[in-house]
C-alpha cells in the first residue's frame, strides 16, 4: 500500500453526481472516499474489536488438552467497505462527502467506511463528530431527522480505543438509516455531546455515562440516569463484574453466571 | 392496632410497632414530618388531606413549592419519580427521575447464550414483550444473515398485533384510572384478560412469553387456534365500540384530556419522539408502513394520524390502532391456514426439540427423544451443542427497529463471534418518549400532569430495563 498509488482527486471537484467508478482505487488500496485528498495510510482505521483469542473450545488452564492450545486468533475487525456500497448506501456516502466539503469538514473525519447485513457505519472521529451529525441533519439530500438511538459498546480491557458511542440516525424523509460511531479509549473517554444538534439524544447520553463511563462534553447536565446518584464504578464495563450467587438445587451447586463455562 | 374495618378514618400512626406507641410518635407520624435543610423545609406526605398537614406551620402562600411525585405513586405510572416545581398549582418545572426498577437485562444478556437472551429482553417492557423479543431476534437474525420462515413470520406478526391491542388497552386502562374514568380501568383491564387469554393458550403464557426466538418461533401454535383467534376477534369487535360510547364523546373525558399535554411536530422530531405520541402531532410515521419488516407491507392496514397533539388524539389512536391490529390479525388468521416451519431448517441454528405437554408440565416431545435418544447421533450432538453450548454469531453488529405500541423499539446487538450477544441494547420507545414529560407539563396544572404522563404511556421496566 504505499500512498503515491493513492488516485489524486483534485479537492475543488464537486462530490456528487460524479462518476464514482471512474475514480476508484486501485487494489489494495482502501476504496472509501475520501471527500479531500488524504493517502488511506493517514486515516486511522476502525479499531479491533476484541483481543487477539487463543486455544479453542474456551477451555483455559487445563493444559494444552485439546491440541488446540497454541492456536492464536486475530480479533475481528470490521472491514473496509468498497465501493460500491450497494443501496443506498453510495448516495448517502456522495452526499455525506459533498455536506463534508461545503461545511469545510477534513475528510479526516471519516476514519472508516464499513457496510454489512445491509447497514452502514461510519467510523467517526470524535473532533468532528458534532459537526457531521449537524451535516447529517441539515443537509437537504442527508436529512437524518430523528436520532434513533445512541448506545455505547465496550470492547473490553486491552482492546485499543475500547469504549465505543453508537449514533443511530434515522432519515424520515428518505427512508434510510445509518450508524455513525466513535471509539475512545478509557483513559480519555470523552466525546462531545450530540443535545445541541439531537436534544433527544439528552438521555442517551445520560445513559452511556452512566453505564459505560463515557464523559459527553457540552452535555447540558450530564447525572447518573439509571443507577443511584452516588454509585461507584460503570456496570456495562466488561471488567465490572455482573455479580450473582451460587445457587443450590436439589443438592447440587449452580454456580452463577458470571462462573458458568463461557464457550466464547 | 385498630381494626382496618372499624368505622372512621386509619391513620399510618395506628401501625406503628408496640414499644414505639407513645403519643409524641404518634403525632409525629400523624402529622407530616418536618425537616429543615439548607434549600428549605422539607415535609415528608404520605396521605390524607394537605389542607390538614399544614395548618399548623407558618407556611405561607407564594412560597415555591417543590413536589417529588412518586416513585411511589398510584398515578405515576409505575416507579417513575416526578420532581415538580409549583407556584400554586402550575407547574413551572418538571424533571422525570427514572433508574428505580433498573434490573440489568442489557448486562445479563452478556452471560447467556443468543437464545437465552429472549428469556431477559422479553422482561424489558413487560407490557409489549412479544416485541422486545421480536426486535431483538431480527437484529440476531441479521448478524446470522438467516430468513426466518414465513409461517413464523405470520405468527410473529399475530402475536405483536395481539400485544400491541393488550398494551393499548392498559394505556386507557391505567390512564382512565389516573384521570378518575375508573370504568374505563376496569373495562380496559377486562378486555386485556381476554387478549392475555388468547396470549396463554397460543404461547403457553400471558405474559413474558420468550415464545420468538432466534430463527423462528418456539414451537407451532397449538390446534385449535384459529378458532380462539377468530372468537377473540369477533368478541373485540363487539368490545371496541364500547371504548368510544364511554369515553370518547365524554365531556369530562374530554375536559382532562383535550388541549392538554400538547407537543406539536417540531417538538417531536427535537425529542425523538415515535409512535402515537408523534402520530398525534400530524407525522403518518409508522415503521410497519415506512420501513417494513415481517412481512408487514403485504397486509391491508391503516396508519390512523391525528393532528391535535395533545391527550385526547393519542386516546383516539389508541382505540384506532386497536381496530387495525384486530384487521392484521383477521390477515393473520386466513395465512396461518397453511402449514409450514415455524423455525429455521439449518440444524445449527434452529432449537432443535418440538415441545409438547406432558403428564408432568411442558418439555421436549416424546417423539423428540426417541430420536435423539435411540435413532440419530447427529441429532443428539446437535441437540447437545445447541443447548449447552448455543450457536455462534458471526461477529458484527446490526439494528433493528420496529414499531412497538409506544414507538420505535430498536435492538442493537453486537456480536463477538461467540454463543454469547456481547452487548444488547433495547432502544426503548418509553426512555426517549418520557423525555418529553417537561415539554409537555411545564406551565400547566399539576392534574395535567397526570394526564400528559398517561398519554406518553411509559412502561418503566422498558425505560429501565
Amino acid at each position: 500500500m504505499n500512498p503515491d498509488k493513492t488516485p489524486g482527486r483534485p479537492a475543488s471537484e464537486p462530490a456528487t453526481g460524479q462518476p464514482e467508478q471512474a475514480a476508484s482505487p486501485a487494489a489494495g488500496v482502501p476504496a472509501v472516499r475520501d471527500p479531500g485528498e488524504l493517502p488511506a495510510q493517514q486515516v486511522p482505521a476502525a479499531p479491533p474489536t476484541g483481543r487477539p483469542r487463543t486455544g479453542m473450545f474456551g477451555v483455559h488452564g487445563t493444559g494444552d488438552t485439546s491440541g488446540y492450545g497454541g492456536l492464536v486468533r486475530e480479533p475481528y475487525t470490521p472491514p473496509r467497505s468498497e465501493r460500491p456500497y450497494g443501496g443506498y448506501f453510495d448516495e448517502v456516502a456522495d452526499a455525506l462527502a459533498a455536506a463534508m466539503a461545503d461545511r469545510q469538514i477534513p475528510a479526516t473525519a471519516i476514519e472508516q467506511v464499513s457496510v454489512a447485513h445491509g447497514e452502514m457505519t461510519v467510523y467517526v472521529a470524535r473532533e468532528h463528530l458534532v459537526a457531521l451529525l449537524q451535516a447529517c441533519r441539515d443537509d437537504v439530500s442527508l436529512r437524518f431527522e430523528l436520532a434513533s438511538s445512541i448506545s455505547g459498546v465496550d470492547y473490553g480491557e486491552g482492546v485499543p480505543r475500547r469504549l465505543h458511542v453508537v449514533y443511530e440516525l434515522l432519515s424520515m424523509t428518505y427512508r434510510r438509516r445509518i450508524r455513525l460511531e466513535v471509539a475512545v479509549d478509557v483513559a480519555d473517554a470523552t466525546v462531545p455531546s450530540a443535545v445541541a444538534v439531537y436534544p433527544t439524544a439528552d438521555w442517551h447520553e445520560r445513559e452511556v455515562w452512566d453505564m459505560f463511563g463515557v464523559e459527553f462534553a457540552g452535555h447540558p447536565g450530564l447525572t447518573r440516569i439509571l443507577m443511584p446518584d452516588d454509585w461507584i464504578g460503570f456496570p456495562q464495563r466488561k471488567d465490572y463484574p455482573l455479580g450473582g450467587i451460587p445457587v443450590e438445587y436439589k443438592g447440587a451447586e449452580v454456580a452463577s453466571p458470571d462462573q458458568r463455562r463461557a464457550y466464547s | 392496632m385498630t381494626d382496618i374495618h372499624s368505622d372512621g378514618p386509619v391513620f399510618a400512626e395506628e401501625f406503628l410497632p408496640a414499644d414505639v406507641q407513645d403519643d409524641a410518635t404518634r403525632a409525629q407520624v400523624r402529622t407530616a414530618r418536618e425537616t429543615r435543610t439548607t434549600e428549605g423545609r422539607m415535609f415528608t406526605v404520605t396521605g390524607g388531606d394537605w389542607d390538614s398537614v399544614f395548618t399548623d406551620t407558618e407556611f405561607t402562600d407564594d412560597e415555591r413549592i417543590i413536589v417529588n411525585m412518586g416513585p411511589q405513586h398510584p398515578s405515576t405510572h409505575g416507579v417513575l419519580r416526578l420532581i415538580l416545581e409549583l407556584e400554586g398549582e402550575t407547574v413551572v418545572q418538571a424533571r422525570a427521575v427514572i433508574g428505580y426498577l433498573h434490573t440489568g437485562i442489557e448486562k445479563s444478556c452478556e452471560f447467556r447464550t443468543f437464545t437465552q437472551a429472549v428469556t431477559f429482553l422479553t422482561r424489558a417492557d413487560y407490557l409489549s414483550p412479544a416485541f422486545n423479543e421480536a426486535a431483538y431476534c431480527m437484529a440476531v437474525e441479521k448478524l446470522l444473515d438467516t430468513e426466518v420462515p414465513q409461517r413464523a413470520q405470520v405468527v410473529r406478526v399475530l402475536l405483536m398485533e395481539l400485544t400491541r391491542i393488550s398494551s393499548h388497552l392498559v394505556a386507557i386502562a391505567t390512564g382512565g384510572m389516573e384521570l378518575g374514568a375508573l370504568t374505563g380501568m376496569t373495562m380496559g383491564f377486562r378486555e386485556r384478560e381476554e387478549a392475555l387469554h388468547l396470549m396463554e393458550f397460543l404461547t403457553g403464557l400471558r405474559m413474558n412469553m420468550a415464545f420468538i426466538r432466534p430463527g423462528g418461533v418456539a414451537q407451532d401454535l397449538p390446534a385449535g387456534s384459529i378458532e380462539r383467534i377468530t372468537e377473540f376477534i369477533k368478541v373485540m369487535d363487539k368490545r371496541l365500540p364500547e371504548y368510544d360510547r364511554l369515553l370518547t364523546g365524554q365531556p369530562i373525558w374530554k375536559g382532562r384530556t383535550q388541549g392538554v399535554g400538547i407537543l406539536p411536530l417540531q417538538g417531536c422530531m427535537q425529542l425523538g419522539i415515535t409512535g402515537p405520541v408523534l402520530r398525534s402531532a400530524g407525522l403518518a410515521w409508522d415503521l410497519r408502513k415506512t420501513m417494513p419488516y415481517c412481512g408487514y407491507e403485504t397486509y391491508d392496514f391503516e396508519v390512523p394520524t391525528l393532528t391535535g397533539a395533545d391527550c385526547y388524539d393519542r386516546y383516539l389512536l389508541r382505540v384506532a390502532e386497536m381496530h387495525e391490529s384486530l384487521k392484521i390479525m383477521r390477515q393473520c388468521v386466513e395465512r396461518l391456514r397453511e402449514p409450514g416451519p415455524i423455525m429455521v431448517q439449518d440444524k445449527k441454528i434452529g432449537w432443535p426439540a418440538q415441545l409438547s405437554i406432558g403428564a408432568d408440565g411442558m418439555g421436549n416431545s416424546l417423539e423428540h427423544i426417541r430420536h435423539i435418544m435411540g435413532e440419530s447421533m447427529e441429532a443428539l450432538i446437535h441437540h447437545f451443542k445447541l443447548v449447552t453450548e448455543g450457536f455462534s454469531v458471526p461477529p458484527g453488529q446490526a439494528y433493528v427497529g420496529i414499531e412497538a405500541p409506544r414507538g420505535e423499539l430498536g435492538a442493537h446487538v453486537v456480536s463477538s463471534g461467540g454463543t454469547r450477544p456481547w452487548r444488547v441494547h433495547l432502544r426503548d420507545p418509553g426512555f426517549v418518549n418520557l423525555q418529553a414529560m417537561p415539554a409537555m407539563s411545564e406551565g400547566g396544572m399539576v392534574a395535567d400532569v397526570v394526564a400528559s404522563v398517561a398519554s406518553i404511556d411509559p412502561v418503566m421496566g422498558g425505560v429501565d430495563r
